[in-house]
């Protein structure tokens, strides 16, 4: 594995190459996207985009109008004139109608070159009917897969990292984004740029189009010259960035490093810098071409945070998420402490931390999470971003419909103990004065508020402190029985307690939390262990599904499914009867298509996020094992980012367990196919040996018989003759042996049931062997009441006949042998034993054997199968049978029958 | 084998076995006409009307169950079935169809000769014949419906007549369980042989001399029942 050529410098990583190579594979199927690129409104973008689509339809290409802002302008309607327009879908939303882009329409009529006007625009997610995507964006990358060219337009302000920078320089903020990636992706981009004043004198001409009346003022502030000179820088640089980016991947010695060099780490906490610093980031990644991370450290000062708090951070690392960052949620006792060790582990080369927000004395007493990371910082550099200018108006920082944090409750109890554990230390210390110095009576109130910050938290710990003190001071103090104090030294005293007991409730309550968080995570790694642990114990794909449903459903406390897809890859509802924890009304479409894309569909992801149900892929794209659609009671059981993440664990370990179980049945299959090969191996064997002897003999007879026929006596004719007939038979008999276990093996035995008197069997498997059994005596006693047995006649017949032809072979003549059978429960039991020599050393359960003979290879005709077809025989008729040496010498074999009875 | 020159046809593919049969039948002093398919035994059975049709079931032009049905159609000629064994559902089928008994492949030449005697003995003989029997030291007379041993009466219950009478009818060839449930319980009870098997079971109490060995009253397993009489 030499990679590196003789002067050092390295050749691209044969991996990568290929990954490129698929990358522009998939590139060829999908649709070209080409962005019609604005610094703002009115710029002409879609003026533009119809201009160049009415010279393509010239040309000759299929071009249609998926969708056109209703903006009426005379311009553009007339441009739009000519060319087919998809019908729009009209989505009705708390009583009003509006039009949106019909997404199916688009993907059933699949033109040539499609044009969406505005990509970042959101779709009305709770509308009727439900949107399928919350984001245009969304749709347009599903018409893209489907190999359809796409023309849209974008302003600049859309773009997602560029939201802050745009919100300082106009002070206006877009609420509707588009992730940068997909701009980045677009195959073309075509800027459309206006200078600033030509812009103001089309707006003065009433040439842009203005949302609404309302919004009139804040338009006016934003389409001030320095703003639109801004704007329009920020999006040539873009652009720029872009094209440096598209000779960069050009040259790949330059994007190495991508891979070798930079790792951005970029740290977050619940505050409402968080969307700044990410988009900060994302931009520093951009311009350095680096790989970058942001990171959330789950403290136990953290876990008490409110809803609306812990909803925002899910919405700031999906938002990291959206913008090519990998996200990683830390715990640990210490923000700074964490990340400093994840930045070393991780080698990154820079972290990027919000400014602090503690005041100048909190400072002093202890440094905030960026100062301390800028004095313990080791091979990276710390980058601390100033907050962003204006008012913090975070979009998601708006209250959600029931998602109102809960006041914390105040467990008043609580301050009751603290006052009976200042009157125990004021009663042990009344107990104690008349002997202890004053300092040892200080000392047990002391006791009593350490007790009190052990055991009872911060606010009821300081309530027994300042009891305490002024109990001390009241009882002891001289001058007693008054708040007077006379010595100056007790003012000390009070200090001291009063700080050990909020000290020590303070370290108290950190432990506890600590201990809190981390038995959550233990409790998690538990659960997941229980699922892992009896996942690997279980066999087949159907238990392993519904042993996944079960724990899913207890850990998430929700009801789920887990839907298989079949040899086609179409996914299917399980067989089996429903669990009280099954999920029933999963929707095998949505499922089918999470399991063809390999991602989330359903509440709270990207795609249906209203949906009541969650669907997650079992296993990767490629080999999709199958889907897991959960409905949670409380939506939140599986949104909380570690839930999220704990889902996906989960989700993981089950594509593993079924990934298992499918190669298991194919490693199965094909040792079965295997042991089927070498049983037709030894077959052939044995039967060639056991064809050849006989029609040797055969051959031989009949040619003696034909050549020199006239020369022989009759009594020596009729020998010969016999000896062919019954060789003839032999050979027949072996035959149908064959014929039987094959056809038993191969499964294409139906049986033909019927209830019949046991007596008939064995009297018609008598009956057959008369000739060969009329040197052996055979007695049948059969109880008179045997009820009558459930079986194929036929079949039951050969076994009688089976186990009465290797009396007639392998017990000499004159023995006695007895057919008996006895009921037990449902079924008949039957003995069939003789007095015979009885089975060679060794276990006689080998006899059930293909090819085992009694006594090895011997003059005794027949291929060894005729217990294995016995055993064949009664299993399907589901009995045993089973062989035992008898006491007193000989065979004995018994098998059991199902009686009438029971069918 | 006093009775005329018989006419035996056999219809069979293969003609080293059609030779065996030929060879063996006019051994036996019965005139034998050879069929290789499906349709000329169709014509050799218009033309020459043979006594006894010999049939093996896996013709290569066509299913010997047809022949069977098409043959039933004008003519109670009866007809023995060759078949290999694990053939049990077509056997069941040639025999409901109206075949009248059945020689498994590889035959030995007694039995198929025996099967051949007691056939052509019962179209001989015709019905109005069979009502006396002989069954060993039983004497049945099924039109006075009386049964008797030299030293006693037999006491039998209707059913037990007409299972006997039905089977007394076809005496030496087979009975499936479905034409004996069909003529005796009716074509309702179809499927269910419990009845048939208690009446079989008290049948042979009563006329076997050893009812755990029958000798006249065997069961075909799987397949249905035969009267045997003692051979004159």
């Amino acid at each position: 594995m030499n990679r590196t050529s003789p002067g050092g410098e390295s050749r691209p990583d044969p991996d990568q190459l290929l990954a490129h190579v698929q990358a522009e594979e998939a590139r060829a199927n999908r649709g070209k996207l080409r962005i019609f690129f604005g610094a703002s409104a009115g710029v002409g973008k879609t003026f533009s985009m119809l201009e160049a689509a009415r010279v393509v339809k010239a040309a000759g290409t299929d071009v249609v109008i998926g969708y056109l802002e209703p903006h009426g302008r005379v311009e553009t309607e007339r441009l739009a004139e000519g060319l087919e327009r998809l019908p729009t879908l009209a989505v009705s939303y708390r009583g009003i109608v509006r039009h949106e882009f019909d997404l199916d329409a688009a993907l059933a009529r699949r033109p040539g070159i499609l044009l969406v006007d505005e990509l970042a625009h959101s779709n009305l997610t709770g509308g009727v009917p439900q949107p399928r995507h919350p984001k245009r964006w969304q749709d347009i990358e599903e018409v893209l897969e489907a190999g359809i060219n796409v023309w849209t337009t974008v302003n600049v302000q859309h773009i997602e990292s560029l939201n802050d920078l745009i919100y300082q320089t106009t002070g206006v903020r877009q609420s509707e984004t588009l992730p940068d990636r997909v701009f980045d992706e677009a195959d073309n981009i075509e800027l459309i740029d206006l200078p600033a004043d030509d812009l103001l004198a089309r707006l003065q001409a009433g040439k842009v189009y203005v949302a609404d009346a309302a919004a009139a003022t804040a338009v006016e502030r934003f389409f001030r010259k320095p703003n639109l000179m801004a704007l329009r820088e920020i999006a040539l640089r873009r652009v720029a960035e872009r094209v440096e980016a598209a000779s960069r991947a050009l040259h790949p010695e330059r994007a190495r490093a991508r891979i070798a060099g930079e790792r951005i780490l970029v740290a977050v906490g619940p505050d409402d810098q968080a969307e700044q610093l990410v988009r900060a980031g994302k931009r520093m990644a951009d311009a350095m071409a680096a790989r970058w991370t942001v990171v959330y450290v789950e403290t136990p000062a953290l876990l008490h945070l409110s809803d609306a708090d812990r909803n925002r951070r899910i919405d700031v690392l999906r938002l990291a998420e959206s913008l090519g960052a990998e996200t990683v949620t830390l715990d640990g006792p210490s923000a700074a402490a964490a990340l400093l060790e994840y930045a070393q582990t991780r080698r990154a080369t820079r972290l990027v931390v919000g400014a602090p927000k503690r005041r100048a004395w909190k400072a002093w007493v202890r440094p905030s999470t960026s100062t301390h990371l800028v004095r313990n910082a080791r091979g990276f550099d710390v980058v601390v971003i100033a907050p962003a200018g204006g008012p913090p108006a975070s979009p998601s920082s708006a209250a959600r419909p029931g998602s109102q944090s809960l006041p914390q409750t105040i467990r008043w109890e609580r301050y009751g103990w603290a006052l009976g554990v200042s009157a125990m230390s004021t009663l042990l210390a009344f107990a104690m004065y008349p002997r202890f110095e004053l300092s040892n009576l200080a000392m047990v109130y002391l006791l009593g508020v350490t007790v009190a910050g052990l055991r009872l938290g911060r606010g009821p710990s300081a309530l027994t402190a300042v009891v305490n003190v002024t109990a001390f001071a009241f009882c002891f103090v001289p001058p007693r029985f008054t708040f007077a104090i006379s010595d100056v030294q007790y003012v000390i005293t009070f200090a001291a307690m009063l700080t050990i007991g909020l000290v020590i409730s303070t370290l108290t309550a950190n432990v506890r939390r600590q201990t809190s968080v981390a038995g959550a995570r233990e409790r998690r790694t538990a659960m997941l262990y229980a699922m892992s642990r009896e996942l690997a114990v279980t066999r087949g794909i159907e238990e392993i599904a519904r042993v996944a449903v079960r724990h899913v459903a207890e850990v998430f406390q929700c009801s789920a499914v887990v839907l298989l897809p079949d040899e086609e890859g179409k996914l299917r509802r399980p067989s089996g009867a429903p669990t009280e924890s099954s999920f029933r009304g999963a929707d095998l479409a949505v499922a089918q298509w999470v399991g063809d894309h390999g991602r989330r569909a359903g509440l709270g992801s990207d795609t249906l996020p209203a949906a009541p149900a969650l669907y997650v892929p079992l296993g990767d794209e490629q080999r999709h094992s199958g889907v897991l659609a959960v409905l949670p009671t409380n939506p939140r059981r599986v949104l909380l980012p570690e839930q999220s993440h704990l889902l996906d664990t989960f989700a993981g370990q089950i594509g593993l367990a079924i990934e298992r179980a499918r190669l298991a049945d194919v490693a199965q299959t094909s040792s079965l196919a295997a042991e089927r090969e070498s049983l037709r191996n030894t077959l052939l064997a044995s039967i060639s040996h056991d064809l050849r002897t006989p029609l040797a003999v055969m051959a031989g007879a009949a040619s003696t018989l034909a050549e020199r026929g006239e020369a022989l006596d009759a009594h020596l004719r009729a020998t010969l003759a016999a000896s062919i007939e019954r060789k003839a038979r032999e050979m027949s008999d072996l035959v149908s042996n064959v014929l039987d276990l094959t056809r038993f093996q191969s499964g294409q035995v139906a049986l033909l049931r019927d209830w019949q008197w046991l007596e008939d069997l064995v009297g018609a498997a008598l009956e057959r062997l008369e000739e060969r059994l009329k040197d052996h005596a055979v007695d049948l006693n059969l109880p008179p009441d045997l009820p009558p047995v459930h079986v194929d006649a036929g079949l039951i017949v050969q076994v009688f006949a089976n186990l009465l032809d290797n009396i007639a072979k392998y017990t000499p003549a004159g023995t006695h042998a007895r057919v008996n059978a006895a009921v037990e429960g449902s079924l008949v039991r039957v003995v069939v034993e003789d007095e015979g020599p009885g089975f060679p050393p060794g276990d006689p359960e080998q006899l059930f054997e293909k090819f085992q003979r009694g006594s090895g290879e011997s003059a005794v005709a027949g291929a060894g199968l005729g217990l294995a077809i016995c055993r064949a025989i009664v299993r399907a008729h589901g009995g045993e049978i089973e062989a035992h040496r008898r006491e007193g010498g000989g065979a004995r074999f018994e098998f059991t029958l199902p009686t009438g009875e029971s069918a | 084998m006093t009775e005329a020159m018989h006419q035996i046809l056999v219809i069979e593919d293969e003609p080293a076995i059609r030779n065996v049969l030929k060879v063996l039948l006019e051994a036996e002093r019965y005139r034998v006409i050879e069929a290789d398919s499906a349709l000329r035994a169709e014509i050799e059975t218009r033309s020459h009307k043979p006594d006894l049709l010999i049939l093996d079931l896996g013709l290569p032009d066509g299913d010997g169950q047809a022949i069977i049905r098409r043959v039933r159609a004008w003519s109670p000629v009866p007809i023995i079935v060759l078949s290999a064994r694990a053939m049990e559902e077509q056997k069941i089928a040639a025999l409901d169809g109206g075949a009248d008994d059945y020689v498994t492949k590889p035959f030995s030449a007694p039995e198929l000769l025996a099967r051949v005697r007691a056939a052509l003995r019962r179209n001989v003989r015709g019905p109005e014949q069979t009502s006396a029997l002989k069954l060993g030291p039983l004497e049945l007379d099924l039109a006075k419906r009386e049964a008797r041993t030299p030293s006693a009466e037999v006491h039998l219950t209707p059913l037990e007549y007409r299972v006997l009478e039905c089977l007394a009818r076809h005496l030496g060839a087979i009975v499936t369980q479905n034409q004996l449930i069909r003529e005796v319980w009716g074509p309702e009870r179809l499927g269910d042989s419990r009845g048939l098997r208690v009446c079989i079971k008290s049948l042979r109490a009563k006329i076997e001399p050893n009812p755990h060995k029958p000798r006249y009253l065997i069961t075909e397993a799987g397949l249905g029942y035969r009267l045997r009489a003692d051979e004159t």
